[in-house]
């Protein structure tokens, strides 16, 4: 086990380093100026000169990148050009919230989809199975924006049930801080859950077919524990993969969710860094999903081990 | 991170303790810049500062000047200084005084801080001189009648000097009625009633909580479920469901910007068309496009049609100028008499769908007068970019205005104005929107600002589509708000029924 996280770990320096360097590069070669946007409206020469000095603007490619570098080495990422708050604040003010989403609209996800996706491989053929399928091939093809959208219009305009938009902490007030993420997290949690539904079945009709539940069933088990114990722990894998896959994006933000609710959350932090080419920020919040992601995917490394006991001691 | 998490507990605690306390809520289109006035460049950081930052002037809806932090104000020296009374009843947030000291510092801050975006606005300030404890005067280089408009604004918005030295742009201490509690980036920013205010009677909220929401749909949305007491910049496409909500109020107003059409008429190739070459072609296009028809299709009545860059309320928008009305025979003649028949040319403008349903309109209307106008929406730091560096046919773009007439013509004609994308050239122009700087006199201004419209309404650099509307929403348990052009949310006397 630690072998496999000392090697994912060692293996994450490069790609790190990398991710950076790409997203470094792809911002050089963004049109517009980001000094226009910073300078306002005016663009005083002077002005202009003196934040292309401060931000190294004038300095070569590899010269930026490096001074980047560096500073992040020691713990600073710089700070947002347009509002001037660190970007390691900023991170530490949305990632919380990012967090909160994802883990909430994973959770619904799955609770939605893999007994969604069971009950249509057992009973293959009938109704339900049609049923789930309809609602899975809607819930993926829904716009997310829109539903939220329309879920605002009937449930926090027409009913008043539930706040539209805004965010608050759950250690502040855990119960208002669910009222206001249950709309954008179910929102996530259609889309993801159709995915897992999809996944769960064909996993699910792949083990039915195997011989060895043919046995279990011989053997006279009751037909939940051969469905529960036996099929759904190994069709679990690829599931666990795509979980937490599916996870490791919505930590790099739900752009537009967020954009729809109003949530202070990485994809909208990210999306106005890009259009004001923040770069400081662009960078940062990259760099930390970047993390995020590798993470993730360590993680489903470590799943794969507890749940399959194959796995533990490779030949 | 120990003061971020105090921060954040308060605010989140402030903001959902709402029902004691009464908050007032608005809802903003983008999220603001910097806090701090000298260094901070957008429209709605402005409407933010309105209620925490006083300034040494303030404007009314006629865009006269009204004393704000000054009593009085007065030109000398040939025009050559500005000498403000200040009140001597003024303290800043921290409790310090302000005085002519205070007053000085802060102007001298505006104009010297290397990143300043004040220092073009007081450019013309040679030095400030404290007359007595309640008394500036600024020495001018030159006569510049647009200086009191500028302090009208964030140049004269009044810091205390002892937190200079502190990060303002993260905690700004000014002196207005409400002062600076906390803020989360595209999220919320709140304020709270300063009790020491002179005026602390005429303010009726403990809190104001500043909500950027991008979203005009999801803006509208919040207001309807009570979740925002106002918002600004309505879309215009939700204008006839606001007007028919009984729970709503609508309050548009013409703002002190515009949009208009920018021609590329400079000495570089992209210039080289008959659009950019024969002010008969532009004549041409303009007498083809219907602003009253942009208005009624794309604005639904809140895109007032423009004919000048000064705004309806503004004393120099002359009735010389009248909107000019569709015209396809004219524009026809006008095409032949230049010796073409069809026209094409690209026109770009920022990526939103106002500007696509307003420019697809233009297209189509020119088209019927001989013109072919291939559209290229682009992401606006990209246009920006191009306009600068002349790479670019005619560009549909818009300035958010300023109170002084200056603010919204001279950088954009005159031969080396920053703004001037047009590249436009004149030396009459030049030398008429120069002395206009100079003398503070209304009639005398309007005289030489006529002579220069009238030179500039023939070559037609710019075409002036529309006056930038501010469509402001309210609930209609707002009482006493009322609307201004330079779109600011000034809550003096505004209550909240129960």
């Amino acid at each position: 086990m630690l072998n496999i996280i000392g090697r994912r770990v060692l293996v994450a320096i490069p790609t790190l380093i990398l991710v950076s360097l790409i997203v470094f590069g792809l911002q050089k070669i963004l049109p517009g100026d980001p000094l226009l946007t910073i300078a306002g409206e005016e663009r005083d020469p002077e002005v202009l000169a003196y934040l292309r000095e401060k931000y190294r603007f004038d300095d070569p490619f590899y010269v930026q990148y490096f001074f980047w570098l560096g500073n992040v080495l020691q713990g600073d990422f710089g700070q947002s050009i347009r509002t001037g708050v660190p970007v390691s604040t900023l991170i530490a003010q949305k990632l919380p919230v990012t967090l909160q989403l994802a883990v909430m609209a994973i959770i619904m996800a799955m609770l939605i989809g893999i007994p969604a996706g069971v009950l249509s491989a057992v009973r293959k053929g009938t109704p339900t199975d049609y049923a789930a399928n309809a609602v899975a091939l809607s819930g993926m093809s829904i716009p997310n924006f829109w539903l939220g959208i329309i879920l605002i219009m009937i449930v926090s305009v027409q009913w008043r049930l539930l706040p539209a938009s805004g965010y608050v902490p759950l250690s502040v007030d855990p119960i208002q801080s669910l009222r206001t993420m249950l709309m954008p997290s179910f929102v996530l949690a259609t889309a993801l859950a159709a995915y897992l539904m999809r996944h769960t079945r064909s996993a699910m009709l792949g083990v039915l077919s195997s011989d060895y539940i043919r046995t279990a069933r011989a053997k006279g088990l009751l037909p939940k524990s051969v469905i529960l114990k036996h099929a759904l722990r190994n069709a679990l894998m690829p599931i666990v993969t795509l979980s937490t896959l599916l996870f490791g994006e919505l930590l790099a933000g739900a752009v537009l969710t967020e954009q729809v609710f109003t949530i202070p959350g990485f994809g909208k932090l990210i999306v106005d860094a890009v259009f004001t080419r923040d770069y400081a920020v662009v960078q940062g919040v990259v760099l930390c999903t970047a993390v995020g992601f590798i993470f993730m995917n360590l993680v489903a490394d470590i799943l794969y081990i507890l749940i399959n006991p194959r796995l533990r001691h490779p030949r | 991170m120990k003061t971020y998490l105090a921060a954040l507990l308060t605010t989140t605690i402030l903001a959902i303790s709402s029902a004691s306390a009464q908050d007032f809520r608005i809802g903003l289109q983008e999220d603001p810049d910097v806090l701090d006035p000298h260094r901070a460049r957008t429209f709605v950081g402005r409407i933010v500062f309105t209620s925490l930052c006083d300034k040494l002037v303030d404007i009314d809806p006629k865009l006269n000047f009204q004393p704000q932090l000054a009593t009085e104000w007065a030109w000398s020296n040939e025009n050559k200084t500005l000498t403000f009374k200040l009140r001597d009843d003024v303290v800043f947030h921290d409790g310090s005084k302000f005085d002519a000291e205070a007053a000085k510092a802060n102007i001298d801050r505006a104009r010297t801080l290397p990143d300043s975006l004040r220092r073009s606005e007081l450019a013309s300030v040679d030095s400030v001189e404290v007359v007595d404890e309640f008394t500036v005067a600024l020495n001018l280089s030159q006569p510049d009648a647009t200086l009191l408009a500028q302090l009208s604004d964030r140049a004269g918005m009044m810091l205390s000097p002892a937190t200079f030295e502190t990060d303002i742009g993260t905690n700004p201490v000014c002196s207005g009625p409400y002062k600076f509690v906390s803020r989360v980036q595209n999220d919320r920013i709140v304020l709270e009633k300063f009790a020491d205010y002179r005026d602390a009677d005429e303010f009726h909220f403990d809190r104001l909580v500043f909500q950027p929401i991008p979203d005009s749909t999801v803006r509208l949305a919040n207001l309807r479920a009570g979740d925002l007491d106002m918002l600004e910049r309505l879309n215009p496409s939700d204008a006839a469901s606001v007007r028919d909500d009984a729970n709503l109020q609508f309050m548009p107003i013409p703002g002190l910007g515009y949009q208009g059409i920018t021609i590329n008429t400079g000495a570089n190739p992209r210039a080289d068309n008959p659009l950019g070459k024969d002010k008969r072609v532009r004549q041409a296009f303009q007498l083809a496009i219907g602003r009253d028809i942009i208005n009624e299709v794309v604005g639904n009545g809140l895109f007032e049609p423009a004919q000048q860059p000064f705004p309806p309320a503004s004393p120099y928008n002359s009735p010389e100028f009248p909107v000019v009305t569709r015209d396809v025979e004219r524009a026809k003649a006008l095409l032949a008499e230049a010796g073409v028949e069809r026209v094409s040319f690209e026109l770009v403008f920022g990526n939103n769908t106002t500007a696509m349903a307003t420019n697809e309109l233009i297209q189509a209307m020119a088209s019927e007068a001989g013109f072919d106008i291939s559209l290229r929406p682009t992401e606006f730091a990209s246009m920006q970019q191009e306009m600068q560096a002349g790479n670019y046919q005619a560009a549909q773009i818009g300035w958010s205005g300023r109170v002084d007439p200056d603010g919204n013509l001279h950088q954009f004609v005159t031969c080396e104005g920053t703004l001037n994308d047009s590249d436009y050239c004149n030396e009459e122009v030049d030398k008429l929107l120069d002395e206009a700087r100079e003398t503070p006199d209304v009639e005398a201004r309007q005289e030489l600002y006529e002579k220069a419209q009238a030179i500039l309404q023939d070559d037609l650099p710019i075409i002036y589509v529309y006056h930038q509307p501010w469509p402001f929403v309210l609930s209609n348990k707002v009482e006493g708000f009322a609307p201004s052009p330079d779109g600011m949310v000034r809550l003096k006397g505004v209550k909240l029924a129960q």
